[in-house]
């Protein structure tokens, strides 16, 4: 919120005025507020292994993360060109590969990888699209310097604690949304359903029947998927709600058999069919991937869009962007060691300390080691893991993140954040303005999952 | 919707219902205990028998305690129809058909959760009772006021509405026919003191003490206090006003689906039965039977629209 000098960075200035002239007390009260906003609403997510914390509320800190808008559109840019890419990637390693062709990326790279589905090849997508949703995640260290950690190219979640953030922020703080002029997130439900409809199969008539597909109230993200289907006004739906009858996905209604024309998933690949993928699967539809190829519904995001996101696939991304649009990339990469290469294995093992290491197909902040954090005994530990089976690891430097304010009980404290905007592509790309900014709640901490520990609050992007 | 939908709305109002008609059922409970010189803790096998659990009461505790008999209606999870595991089933059902619900029922919902597993959570003090009945019919009665003030009228609507009412008049049947002796035509037709209390507590558990007075003589009668719980389409929890409000709903899913079925049929026939009937054929004919017929073929519609709508879990 500060500069060096300690004045009010420009974005924050109206709001550190207001913020100054609060009482302490006061705010903490609203932190209770918000609590019990959350709480009442149910927006609360599950721990797996926790027996005792079925359902939980993912800590909210009351002050808004700001940016400007100048900032943003050079942000927005940069997200866009990154998005048309790895939709680019992905229609050409599912046909020609020609990037493949070209020596750009080792064939074994992709066709070797789990989340490379051998099935899509030679196959489009209805509209050509085939991450229709993407949650880019992004840190910044410094004045109009960003870096992309991630490209959550699968089920990216999160997107409803950014529409309940806002939500509560307006009731609790009405007057500071007077005083700044913030842009609207409130769109995405609409905007989602649009864009949704939009690819629908070629043979729909009509209007699209749009349904979300969970995993069921058990899973830790259920919260979410039946808030964007309550106000994208859809169906939520299961997998034993559905059946392929007659070369269409059908789904069980009071009035009999239904046909589905987009169903927008909310489950791994892996589970989507079980004649086609993992048979055992129960979250599945058994034969959606014919009924898919013969191009009669639209399932988004496409299977095996995984492969965008791998962590190894990561670090050739300043190289897919430029060859698929022709320009260098407009946001940085952090730079990566692909531990599967002798060279930078070594590298990794002897600046263990200082290095951050990640599962090729991890997430959720699991199974990662933070060096600068993780005492001796971790890094020893880590290293032997890495040493047996270093193909499954890449290692980055911890970046000097920049830090923002979070409310604590004596006045405000810096913290480090991400940020992750939500896109949505159809016939065109929408970014939508702001996003979920997750903030490591510890002292110095950079892990910012949920599942670590980490907390979210309001983004605000600001008018010019 | 789907199947499992409109199953999860039924279900849900089903619960919800429950849970109030549980904690009106003790409510009566302790009035008598408080209010009837010589009562004993014998009283709440009725109460039991009323909510379904008598039996099931008897596998868990060996002997009748008010203490004990509370304790197992309101807050013992391993019984299914403890106003604890109807909240609990309720909310997990409106959870499942969350999409279903305005934001508002779905709060109501989640609160009362939130609110009464935290006061059912610890062992119950008798000083604490009044208090905790109040709170659980408050809660029930505002998720009943956001439902009405905020759900579309259309088919999740009409589910809710039949899900409360077979709940509702299966609950009334089960109080009148544990109770039905009481009702008998006694040889004086003027209640003896004990019977006025029996009487009073049959009222109370469907909280119409005080409306019973608008309707008839101030004087307790069995013949009236059983026309007014089966017969009377004002009073909102008597088996003929639920038949009205099931048969209207039903109309409703009818006209929008342009399909009837048995279900039609059956509550049709039901409606018909309350609305020819007299009490006194009822009673000559067998208050006790009339009842037992009723709940089977309450139950019986259960199924048909389970059936007709393709309910599934």
């Amino acid at each position: 919120m500060l500069t060096a000098e300690n004045h009010p960075r420009p974005p924050y200035k109206t709001y550190h005025e207001w913020y100054a002239a609060q009482d302490t007390a006061h705010l903490i009260r609203k932190t209770q507020d918000a609590e019990n906003i959350f709480r009442r609403t149910g927006i609360t997510f599950a721990v797996y292994g926790h027996a005792d914390s079925a359902e939980k509320l993912i800590p909210f800190d009351i002050i808004p993360r700001i940016i400007s808008a100048r900032e943003w559109r050079k942000l927005a840019q940069g997200i866009e060109q990154r998005v048309l890419a790895l939709n680019a990637f992905l229609d050409d390693i599912y046909h020609k590969q020609e990037i493949i062709r070209a020596g750009r990326i080792p064939r074994e790279l992709i066709e070797r990888n789990i989340a490379f589905l051998p099935e899509m090849i030679g196959f489009k997508p209805p509209g050509g699209v085939y991450t229709h949703i993407v949650g880019t995640d992004i840190v910044r260290t410094g004045e109009d310097q960003f870096y992309v950690l991630e490209d959550n190219a699968r089920t990216p979640s999160g997107v409803s604690y950014m529409l309940e953030n806002r939500e509560t922020m307006m009731q609790m703080f009405p007057e500071l949304f007077t005083l700044n002029k913030v842009q609207r997130v409130e769109d995405y439900p609409r905007l989602l359903r649009q864009s949704l409809a939009c690819v629908a199969p070629p043979g729909c008539k009509g209007r699209p029947r749009v349904a979300v597909l969970t995993p069921g109230i058990y899973n830790s993200a259920y919260y979410e998927h039946s808030f964007l289907a309550d106000q994208m006004g859809v169906e939520l739906v299961e997998g034993s709600d559905l059946r392929v009858i007659d070369g269409r996905v059908k789904m069980r209604t009071t009035g009999g058999y239904e046909a589905i024309d987009v169903l927008y998933r909310r489950v791994d690949d892996d589970f989507l069919d079980p004649l086609t993928f993992r048979p055992e699967s129960a979250l599945g539809i058994p034969g959606i991937m014919d009924v898919y190829r013969a191009g009669n519904i639209t399932i988004a995001n496409a299977p095996g869009t995984g492969i965008a996101d791998d962590k190894a696939i990561y670090s050739y991304m300043p190289e897919i962007v430029e060859f698929y649009t022709g320009r260098k990339a407009l946001l940085e990469n952090v730079p990566t060691w692909r531990c599967s290469e002798p060279a930078s294995l070594k590298y990794v093992l002897e600046h263990i300390e200082e290095l951050v290491i990640k599962e090729v197909h991890g997430s959720g902040g699991y199974g990662m080691l933070v060096g600068p954090t993780a005492t001796k005994k971790e890094c020893e530990d880590f290293a032997l893991k890495l040493a047996a089976r270093p193909h499954n690891y890449i290692a980055q430097p911890t970046l000097a993140l920049s830090t923002v304010p979070i409310f604590v009980n004596k006045g405000v404290a810096p913290r480090h954040v991400d940020l992750r905007p939500y896109v949505l592509v159809s016939d065109k790309v929408k970014i939508i303005p702001g996003g979920l900014t997750r903030v490591a709640l510890k002292q110095g901490s950079l892990v910012v999952n949920s599942s670590q520990g980490g907390g979210t609050k309001d983004t605000w992007v600001l008018e010019d | 919707m789907l199947g499992r939908t409109a199953n999860g709305l039924y279900w849900m109002f089903r619960y919800i219902e429950r849970a109030e008609n549980i904690a009106r059922l003790v409510d009566a409970g302790l009035r008598v205990a408080l209010t009837r010189a010589g009562s004993s803790d014998e009283d709440w096998h009725g109460v039991l028998e009323s909510a379904g659990v008598r039996e099931e009461y008897g596998q868990v505790h060996a002997d009748m305690t008010a203490a004990n008999a509370v304790d197992y209606l309101l807050r013992d999870t391993a019984n299914p129809s403890s106003v604890m595991s109807c909240i609990e089933y309720g909310r997990n059902n409106a959870r499942m058909v969350r999409t279903a619900l305005t934001r508002e029922t779905w709060e109501a919902t989640n609160e009362a959760w939130i609110d009464l597993k935290a006061r059912l959570s610890r062992p119950l003090r008798a000083a604490d009772l009044p208090d905790l009945i109040d709170v659980i019919k408050r809660r029930c009665g505002l998720i009943r006021g956001a439902f009405h003030g905020s759900m579309l009228r259309n088919e999740i609507y009409n589910f809710s509405r039949i899900g409360t009412f077979i709940e509702r008049a299966d609950n009334t049947s089960r109080i009148l026919d544990v109770k039905y002796y009481v009702l008998l035509p006694s040889i004086s037709q003027v209640g003896s003191a004990l019977d006025n209390f029996q009487w009073e507590s049959i009222l109370r558990s469907v909280s119409a003490h005080r409306s019973y007075g608008w309707v008839y003589d101030t004087e307790y009668q069995a013949a009236n206090i059983a026309d007014f719980l089966i017969l009377k389409v004002q009073m909102p929890r008597s088996l003929a006003y639920c038949y009205e409000k099931i048969v209207s709903n039903l109309g409703y899913l009818e006209a929008d689906y342009g399909e009837r079925h048995k279900a039609h049929e059956t509550a049709a026939a039901i409606k018909a039965t309350l609305k020819r009937g007299s009490i006194t054929d009822i009673m000559d004919q067998g208050l006790h039977e009339f009842l037992q017929d009723f709940i089977s073929r309450n139950n019986q519609l259960s199924a048909d629209i389970s059936d007709g709508y393709r309910f599934y879990q």
